[in-house]
């Protein structure tokens, strides 16, 4: 168990030192950055002058080895829009985006295990195609568009939701269904499929013969072997939620670090986009990491390897 | 088993009666047509598609004309709505009608070749990765993780601010982007392709390594690739909206349907079909393409099924 | 003393989207307490679908349905599905064929063991738990405490089927069915499992329904055997009686097969039954062994062939006299 965990922790420390190049690459595509800092109209002595202040002119890899290192030590820099620390920025905001993040995949196992487990028990009756029906169309609903959709209905038109802002919990119901449906449909198949192979597996017979009450072999047999790959694919779905909410903040007005992003791409504030794409991708491999460990704990097969 | 004329194969069942079975393309083709949501996302799609191929004829204005008299004439169903524009007009006077049979073009345009620079780089990855083992699938998977780690939109969105907004520049990047699923999958097939005894019989005859690839795994792994394709130019599809609603897609005034709910967004509070509409015929596009792309998994493999 | 199981008329079928399987087919049969049964057939004949069409654990496709079905005097057919559930496990008992794939991966060996017992009796924790340590001691498990923690994937084929028959044993059942239970393990673990079984079924005094196609295994272990073929029963009778002077010409057949000590003279042919077996979907008149039966006239193909009894216990469905049905020389089965 514990070389199963050293092997998958060295594999994410890799991808987050790969993100992290490439992170810092990415702000260097287009071109002299410095330009990009100094704005359009600037002379050539300006242009100079910032790509000395920010160390522009070093060779590529001292800079990278040199924000990294910032980095693992907690600064990753200043904004130079803002004149503030980024972490101060990133931690301002933060909050916001793991709240919505987290409601958001409360919200889209708490509608889809039951629905996967009653298709599952009744299937090819009508739970059993409304369940797939609502998957299918969730799933070729644009989010943003749902989520003003949401905007007209709930918000103003019936009044009772508040539109914007993230000041009340009630402002996150809106942007949480908006962000959290489009899941619903993977985990509710995903609980489908599993109980329904599961359910014809022999040791659910065996289970049926020991002469155990149908609840009992449903949750504590059935559910449990079901659930493990849901669980795997809960920490990726949270992942992709906290790197994708952007969309959901902006149409929302909430001020979490996808907001955030969005905003320093569209004014080019360099240290925040490189900072926040290396974040986002920590997050992720972090919430996968745990999601093996937790895999690797409900599987008693995968312990003693 | 013997054959009948139909093609269909018989089988003695040792007291002298006989049982019919039909040959697998029969099967398919029965499934197929009795399979609504297959039926349905294929007229759908087919739907779409002529649409978009004869928007010249179809469409009864221009879509860029732009005619501030006009502007914001509410759909057919409205008071003050005309049949001269059945889906009424935008905030520039154009007619809403013609833009939305305009916007077949793009999405089915963009989709499609998204689409297919995705399958072209998920394909190399996986197949190399489930054909050769070892060191390479080790390295493809790293690949893939790390493609799926870095927050793939917010990468493609500052890659676009950076370097422009144009459709191809669109296209480019959300096709380097979407591949995971098909490399994940045609790992998976080939993988399992490649430890089957036909292939191991190849190689012992000396075939060589593109020669077994393109005889023996793609073909098999074609059904499996078909039905990846058809749910990734749905989900490309919605990622252009997504670009093209936050600005950093297509430009205007290319009627793009999520550039269309961009720009009613402004005045949706009062005139909602100018974002509902859009919305609409995405969510009916992507809908036909999913309908499709299960349909086809289900009709070629329903082992995956109940 | 009344009977442990009486099976009169015994109905299965499997809905299939190509029509309805008759696995089962008016199956009849009786067992004393203490007794060996034996059902005997191959593959396909129906005698899994029986057991199960007796615990009531057929597939979500298949129905049952039955003239007569008691078990220790309680009639199985009009009990509710709780009852039922509580018979099973409690007082009858099944261990399956595939040991590698019965028990929950998830779980420890004490906990499924345990919860065999707790279900149906109102006992401590405790005192299930001694009751495993002493039942996998009875199975031949050493150091049975610190197995109890241990899981499925941790034991090898063998010892699966060993726990498996000692959560059969868990609740004292009077009825084990043990379908197939050496199947699936290699040949020296075979004979210790079966030796496992006898040993057990005399110390606890229980009625033991073996399923098994291994014609060997009956010889050793049975008391009494049920022949079945294409879902019917076609003979039945004491071990001896049956091997000795088989009846039906199926079962004549199934003895010509296997080398018998004594008998069977070296570089002898072994005989083989030509043909297949039929499926039984769709209508089903006459004798189902007719294609394959050397001795079959145009009647076998008219009338339905019922059980006919000659003596108590003994019985074959054939329309022909025993003395017919024994007009065969050594040729026949080539």
């Amino acid at each position: 168990m514990l070389i199963y965990a050293l092997k998958r922790l060295g594999v994410a420390v890799l991808v987050m030192f790969t993100v992290s190049l490439i992170s810092f690459m990415l702000t260097r595509v287009s071109g002299d950055p410095a330009i990009a800092l100094a704005g359009e109209g600037a002379s050539d002595e300006e242009i100079e002058f910032v790509r000395k202040q920010y160390g522009f002119d070093r060779p590529l890899f001292v800079q990278y080895v040199e924000w990294i290192g910032r980095a693992l030590k907690g600064d990753l820099g200043e904004s130079p829009y803002l004149n503030q620390p980024v972490t101060e920025m990133i931690r301002e905001r933060i909050g916001v985006t793991m709240t919505l993040g987290i409601c958001a995949l409360m919200f889209a196992i708490i509608l889809a295990i039951p629905l996967g487990i009653l298709a599952a028990i009744r299937p090819n009756t009508w739970i059993d195609r409304t369940a797939l029906t609502l998957s299918v169309l969730g799933q070729a609903m644009p989010s943003f568009w749902f989520g003003l959709i949401m905007i007209i209905f709930f918000g103003v038109m019936l009044r009772w939701l508040p539109i914007s802002g993230s000041d009340t919990p009630l402002h996150f119901v809106m942007p949480t269904i908006a962000l959290g449906y489009y899941a619903t449909p993977a985990f509710m198949r995903l609980t489908r499929s599993g109980m329904l192979e599961v359910l014809a597996s022999d040791h659910i017979r065996t289970a049926r013969a020991k002469g155990l009450r149908w609840g009992k072999i449903l949750f504590k047999h059935a559910l449990r072997n079901a659930i493990i790959p849901v669980v795997a694919l809960a920490a990726v779905q949270l992942g992709f939620m906290l790197g994708g909410s952007f969309i959901i903040e902006s149409v929302f007005a909430l001020h979490g670090i996808g907001y955030l992003a969005l905003v320093s791409i569209s004014r080019s504030d360099l240290p925040v986009v490189q900072a926040l794409v290396l974040l986002l991708a920590v997050i992720y491999v972090v919430l996968t990491f745990l999601g093996d460990i937790l895999n690797a704990f409900l599987d008693p097969r995968i312990r003693v390897r | 088993m013997t054959q009948t004329e139909n093609g269909s194969q018989t089988m003695d069942r040792g007291l002298g009666l006989e049982v019919v079975f039909p040959t697998p393309r029969q099967i398919m083709r029965r499934r197929m047509l009795h399979h609504k949501g297959f039926l349905f996302g294929a007229a759908v799609v087919i739907i779409i598609f002529f649409m978009a191929i004869l928007a010249p004829v179809l469409a009864p204005n221009d879509p860029y004309k732009q005619d501030l008299s006009l502007r914001m004439i509410p759909p057919i169903w409205q008071e003050k709505g005309t049949w001269e524009y059945p889906l009424g007009t935008d905030n520039l006077g154009r007619d809403y009608l013609s833009r939305l049979i305009y916007g077949c073009r793009i999405s089915l345009l963009i989709g499609f070749a998204c689409m297919l620079i995705a399958m072209f780089i998920g394909t190399v990855l996986g197949l190399s990765a489930g054909f050769f083992g070892g060191r390479v699938d080790m390295l493809v998977s790293f690949i893939i993780t790390v493609r799926l780690a870095l927050p793939a939109f917010l990468v493609a969105i500052a890659v676009v601010a950076l370097v422009g907004g144009s459709m191809q520049i669109v296209i480019l990047v959300l096709g380097c982007l979407i591949w995971d699923r098909f490399a994940v999958v045609l790992k998976a097939t080939s993988q399992q392709i490649r430890s089957m005894d036909y292939v191991a019989a190849a190689k012992a005859a000396g075939c060589s390594v593109f020669w077994i690839i393109s005889r023996e795994i793609l073909p098999n792994a074609l059904n499996n690739l078909v039905v990846v394709a058809t749910l990734e130019i749905g989900r490309a599809i919605l990622l252009e909206a997504a670009f093209s609603f936050l600005g950093m897609g297509v430009q205007p005034p290319i009627p793009s349907w999520g550039l269309m709910i961009a720009e009613g967004r402004e005045f949706m509070l009062f005139d909602p079909y100018l974002i509902v509409i859009p919305g609409v015929a995405l969510f009916t596009l992507v809908l036909g393409m999913n309908l499709l792309g299960d349909g086809l998994r289900d009709v070629t493999a329903p082992e995956g099924r109940s | 003393m009344s009977k442990l199981l009486e099976v009169k008329g015994l109905h299965a079928d499997l809905r299939l989207p190509a029509g309805a399987l008759h696995a089962v087919r008016n199956v009849s049969f009786s067992m004393d307490q203490s007794e060996t049964l034996s059902l005997v057939g191959e593959s396909g004949c129906g005698k899994s679908m029986t057991a199960l069409a007796i615990m009531d654990l057929l597939p979500p496709r298949g129905i049952r349905w039955a003239d007569k079905l008691v078990f220790e005097d309680q009639d199985l057919l009009t009990i509710d599905a709780s009852t039922m559930a509580g018979i099973r496990g409690g007082r009858m008992a099944m261990i399956f064929q595939e040991p590698m794939t019965s028990l929950d991966p998830c779980y420890t060996i004490g906990n499924q063991l345990e919860e065999a017992i707790l279900e149906h009796q109102n006992i401590s924790a405790g005192q299930a738990r001694e009751r495993a340590v002493y039942l996998l001691g009875k199975v031949g498990i050493t150091a049975a405490a610190s197995r109890l923690k241990q899981y499925p994937h941790q034991l090898s084929g063998g010892l699966r089927q060993r726990v498996m028959i000692a959560m059969g044993l868990m609740c004292s059942p009077g009825l084990i069915i043990a379908d197939e239970p050496t199947t699936a393990l290699d040949v020296t673990i075979q004979a210790q499992i079966l030796a496992l079984l006898a040993s057990i079924q005399q110390e606890f005094k229980m009625g033991l329904l073996l399923i098994t196609h291994d014609l060997g295994v009956v010889a050793r272990m049975t008391d009494r055997l049920a022949v079945m073929y294409c879902g019917q029963v076609v003979e039945t009778g004491d071990v001896r009686q049956v091997f000795d002077q088989p009846l039906h010409p199926y079962t004549r057949g199934l003895m010509a097969c296997i080398p018998v000590p004594g008998k069977t003279r070296p570089g002898q042919k072994l005989g083989s039954i030509p043909g297949i077996v039929p499926t039984p979907i769709g209508d089903l008149s006459g004798c189902s062994f007719r294609n394959r039966c050397y001795a079959a006239g145009p009647q076998c193909a008219k009338e339905d062939v019922s059980l006919r009894e000659i003596s108590a216990g003994r019985a074959y469905r054939c329309l022909l006299s025993p003395e017919a049905c024994a007009v065969e020389t050594e040729g026949n089965w080539k």
